[in-house]
């Protein structure tokens, strides 16, 4: 006897949560399951949608108007950008906490590096700190925290030409953390609000931060931190900073572990357990039955491999990074139901002597229909209840074009629903 | 005795510094002057291996017994560079009987200790050795890091007054009257420690006397005076795996022959090597094929490494040289053995020495040699003290003291930082501030990484062959903004910025070569940190000005929401 449900989802990205939150919507019996952590917890938690065109040019303002442009391949074609917005929407109403919804506009968003970036969506905690609005901004860095440099962020920054004068501070953060604590371990500080020690008298965290940066402060507007501003209650501790400081406080996203990141994936997680999917992570899908269907997959759970049958599949397995698209020295596959992934059979074919030059790696994985289903090498579908989403695809430079995060979520979404509907 | 002379040496490789620090140490005049970093040429693109001379026991005993001569002056004066993992020739059944026993009795003519173990015993030494390896003779084989040792011998250069310009490319030999009387540099952005992003210049260096230690370069200084040099350029490829397969050299029993050895080396293992001789020792195919037969070639000996995870890939150029008379057709045949030519004897130009030749294990004596000869020319009694006096940070190696308490270090990552560091651990480790790990792979701290910065100026690649972080798993994709951010405020952003993008491109250059699997998902990663969690590949700073007014200015700034409503997301599941 097999688990059943009508739509299984395979992977637990931004693009799986999204399929089966969309699945659940349209009123399918829906089961997701996932193997490792997403790379969500590596990603900034900024929802992209396209900021720049696969040629290059932008920062694109509206990334909405360029997606018909698009080469035939991409992954947006695929959907139309009528389906982008729709997954917008969803994605909007599942993740109150987002802003970006009120305007087609992208906002650019300064990074922990010191750059700035084009996105679609970000978290409330971070829209103080758009780059479009002209407020005077200091930031604030941590001592031990080596991934950002507040004084090195701001002076890039400027040198990016922001329209408002920047800072940059340094500041031992209060409580006796070791020196390579994790982001977590402020997070959790500031989430409790716990007492430390500051000159002899115990301060809870909140207080004690805002006594800290309070003198800092010249005529900025706003003031940055490192995101880390809590994982339970960021909104919370984000109010009472400001409210202590007198201006408002943002967070810049950060590079892994990234807080904005794992909040999104509990978000969605939350989202998702409301609609009333299943959930089961930590387990593998190891194999699979079936034909031109796929009949069930198998889950390895303790040595033991259980299987898992739906009407409908969605692989949204994740790419390279995700381990969704694996390689060797021979060639490039995708591991979980063997499907076909075009790629040059000469291995130095795949990438660019420059760094960030046009890298064929970073476009490959699964060709499809327009239906999403992946197509096998004579450009037949190679399962007819199979539908792919997210970075599992090929035809798109996420990162080149900053559409990772928007891909996901409209190829998600059109997956998930397509196959609800299919399977009702 | 008149003024000191002065001498420029050419080339800060291994062989360069060690002239340097030599010649300074009996009191010369040294400036030393490199195209780029320290052991930027064939130095820095070996495998790492402290040869026992074993390799070199039946073809060129010569060299052999040199080898096991510097072998124990290197671990007496170079400590902190050196782990003596000792070493295996190992032999495959399809391996000659006869050729075990010329390798056993070459040892023993060479003195070099040796002694045969049988498979289960080398297996039990390194258990992911080939279940039908024959036999083995271990002989004291070990691991040098020839960065920290180039880094070290230029440091006590310098502590003996020697002036060193890394970055400092020489573009003519001066001849006055028949006579080299000096050189000519350019400086990549100004003499002293580099700085990015600004302008260079032209120096000339005038000079008593010139060493010309360039190695697979030295034909080309040579042409500057119109001097016949026949370097023999021969390339070889080293692939690195991100664990250490094994613990202990692993070289193959049998003659000469590409892939025959593995190297531990820190947390890595470097695979070995081809030989082939090229035209231009700076412009040479890197192909595919010399990595898979790498790793094809050495899963004989160690099959795990068939599906290993390999991180990088480089090449190197071995300066090989004989006397025009030899005509050896195939570079392996060639001798292993240095030449000093004394331009004047050879050429009829007085004030000039080139130095050919040679191996990285035996730096130290060519050195010594060239050091004689050069005080020779001068009149010079001077005494050689190099065997002698150990080098920096390997002056009290005892290490036994709790660093990791004392410094409040991690252990793994103390332990290693005092490894590196050696008897400079007090010295650098002891800091005010946090001192945070800023590459996670490595273990390096951030007060590893400022003592490399007061070093070695703006350059991350030197700061990185100093300390090693980015060397690791993820290859600066963690840790190189890490890095940059160490080098501001001491330096202007836009030097940062150049400093940080050239560290990226180098650690990219030989990660290409290791393009599929586990790696292939670590660039993957890399590249989506960098292109798009920071957008560094269309950073607005390097590219057309941007008009931010046409982006969105936030749902408050626009009119729709005032603050009131921003606070309000502050409830307790608020983000």
């Amino acid at each position: 006897m097999a688990i059943e449900s009508e739509v299984l989802v395979v992977g637990g990205g931004l693009a799986g949560l999204t399929g089966a939150l969309a699945a659940a919507r349209e009123g399918a019996d829906v089961r997701l399951v996932s193997y490792k952590q997403s790379t969500l917890r590596q990603a900034s938690g900024l929802v992209d949608v396209l900021g720049y065109t696969p040629d290059g040019a932008g920062p694109l303002t509206d990334p909405f108007e360029a997606i018909p442009s698009l080469p035939d391949a991409h992954p947006y074609r695929k959907v139309g950008v009528h389906t982008v917005r729709e997954a917008l929407s969803l994605f909007d109403e599942a993740v109150p906490t987002y802003e970006g919804g009120h305007t087609d506009a992208n906002a650019l968003l300064p990074t922990h590096g010191g750059t700035v970036k084009p996105t679609a969506r970000y978290p409330a905690g971070a829209s103080a700190g758009l780059a479009s609005d002209a407020r005077d901004t200091l930031l604030v860095g941590i001592e031990e925290m080596v991934d950002f440099d507040a004084p090195h962020v701001a002076a890039h920054l400027d040198a990016a030409g922001v329209p408002f004068d920047v800072r940059g501070e340094t500041i031992r953060f209060p409580g006796d953390l070791r020196a390579d604590a994790k982001v977590t371990r402020y997070a959790k500080l500031l989430d409790t609000d716990s007492e430390v020690a500051v000159r002899g008298r115990m301060v809870p965290a909140r207080e004690a931060l805002a006594q800290r940066v309070n003198p800092l402060l010249e005529d900025e507007e706003r003031v940055g931190f490192p995101a880390i501003l809590g994982d339970d209650n960021p909104g919370e501790i984000r109010a009472e900073l400001s409210d202590r400081l007198g201006v408002d406080v943002f967070e810049v996203p950060m590079g892994p572990p990234s807080l904005p990141g794992l909040r999104l994936e509990d978000a969605l997680f939350s989202a998702l357990d409301e609609a009333g999917a299943s959930i089961e992570t930590g387990n593998p899908v190891v194999d699979f039955e079936g034909e031109d269907r796929i009949e069930r997959v198998f889950i390895e759970k303790n040595g033991a491999k259980i299987p898992n049958s739906a009407d409908q599949y969605v692989l949204a397995t994740g790419g390279f990074v995700g381990k969704g698209v694996e390689s060797d020295r021979e060639g490039v596959y995708e591991p979980v139901f063997d499907c076909h992934v075009p790629h040059a059979s000469d291995r130095y074919d795949w990438f660019e002597g420059d760094l960030f030059g046009d890298h064929e790696f970073a476009r490959y994985g699964v060709a499809t229909d327009d239906d999403l289903r992946p197509l096998d090498a004579s450009e037949h579908s190679e399962f007819e209840n199979l539908r792919a989403a997210g970075s599992v695809l090929g035809g798109y430079d996420f990162a080149a074009e900053k559409s990772g995060s928007g891909v996901s979520i409209a190829t998600g979404y059109a997956a998930g629903q397509r196959a609800a509907q299919e399977a009702r | 005795m008149g003024p000191t002379p002065h001498i420029a040496v050419i080339g800060g490789g291994s062989t360069g510094a060690g002239i340097a620090r030599d010649l300074a140490m009996r009191g010369l005049d040294v400036t030393l002057v490199e195209q780029g970093n320290l052991t930027h040429g064939t130095t820095g693109r070996m495998h790492g291996l402290l040869h026992s001379g074993g390799r070199y026991a039946v073809s060129d005993q010569a060299s052999a017994t040199e080898c096991i001569e510097e072998n124990r002056v290197l671990r007496d004066i170079a400590s902190h560079c050196v782990e003596m993992t000792g070493g295996l020739f190992v032999k495959r059944p399809e391996d000659a009987e006869e050729y075990f026993q010329q390798k056993l009795s070459g040892c023993e003519e060479c003195g070099i200790p040796a002694e045969v173990v049988s498979g289960e015993e080398a297996r039990a030494m390194e258990p992911h050795l080939a279940k039908d390896i024959d036999k083995a003779i271990s002989v004291p084989d070990g691991a040098i890091d020839p960065f920290r040792l180039v880094v070290a011998n230029a440091a006590s250069a310098q502590e003996h007054g020697a002036r060193i310009e890394t970055h400092s490319k020489v573009t003519d030999l001066l001849v006055e009257s028949g006579e080299v009387v000096g050189i000519e540099v350019e400086h990549d952005s100004g003499p002293g420690k580099r700085v990015h992003g600004t302008e260079g210049g032209t120096e000339e260096i005038r000079a008593d006397y010139v060493v010309n230690a360039t190695g697979a370069w030295a034909g080309r200084i040579g042409d500057m005076a119109g001097l016949d040099i026949e370097v023999r350029p021969s390339k070889g490829v080293m692939t690195i795996m991100n664990i250490r397969q094994v613990d202990t050299v692993i070289n193959r029993c049998r003659p000469k022959g590409d892939a025959d050895i593995v190297v531990p080396h820190e947390t890595t293992a470097i695979l070995g090597t081809t030989d082939e001789e090229v035209e231009d020792p700076e412009d040479y195919p890197e192909e595919q094929w010399e990595v898979d037969m790498m790793i094809d070639t050495l899963s004989e000996l160690i099959p795990m490494l068939e599906d290993a995870r390999t991180i990088r890939s480089f090449w190197g150029v071995r300066p090989l040289y004989e006397p025009p008379d030899v005509g050896s057709t195939d570079p392996t045949d060639i001798t292993r053995d240095f030449f000093l030519l004394d331009h004047d004897e050879r050429d009829d130009l007085p004030g000039m020495t080139s130095i050919v030749g040679g191996k990285f294990t035996t730096y130290r004596m060519m050195g010594e040699q060239i050091s004689d000869h050069v005080c020779g020319k001068f009149g010079i009694d001077a005494d050689c003290r190099t065997a002698d006096v150990p080098l920096p940070g390997s002056e009290d190696f005892s290490v036994l003291r709790d660093y990791m308490d004392e410094f409040g270090l991690r252990s793994p990552i103390g332990r290693r930082s005092i490894e590196r560091l050696g008897s400079r651990a007090d010295e650098v480790l002891k800091t005010d501030g946090p001192n945070p790990t800023v590459c996670e792979c490595e273990g390096v701290t951030r007060a590893e990484i400022h003592d490399a910065i007061e070093g070695s100026g703006s350059d991350l690649n030197a700061v990185r062959i100093r300390t090693r972080a980015s060397m690791g798993n993820c290859q600066g994709g963690f840790c190189s903004h890490r890095m940059a951010s160490e080098l501001h405020t001491a330096y202007d952003e836009s030097v940062v910025r150049e400093a940080w993008d050239e560290l990226l491109q180098e650690r990219w250059k030989g990660q290409r070569h290791a393009l599929w699997g586990e790696q292939l998902s670590q660039a993957a990663l890399n590249y989506a940190l960098h292109a798009t969690t920071q957008n560094r590949d269309r950073d607005p700073a390097d590219g057309e000005p941007v008009d931010f007014s046409a982006f969105d200015t936030g749902r408050s700034q626009a009119g729709g929401v005032d603050s009131a409503d921003v606070a309000a997301d502050g409830g307790t599941d608020g983000y």
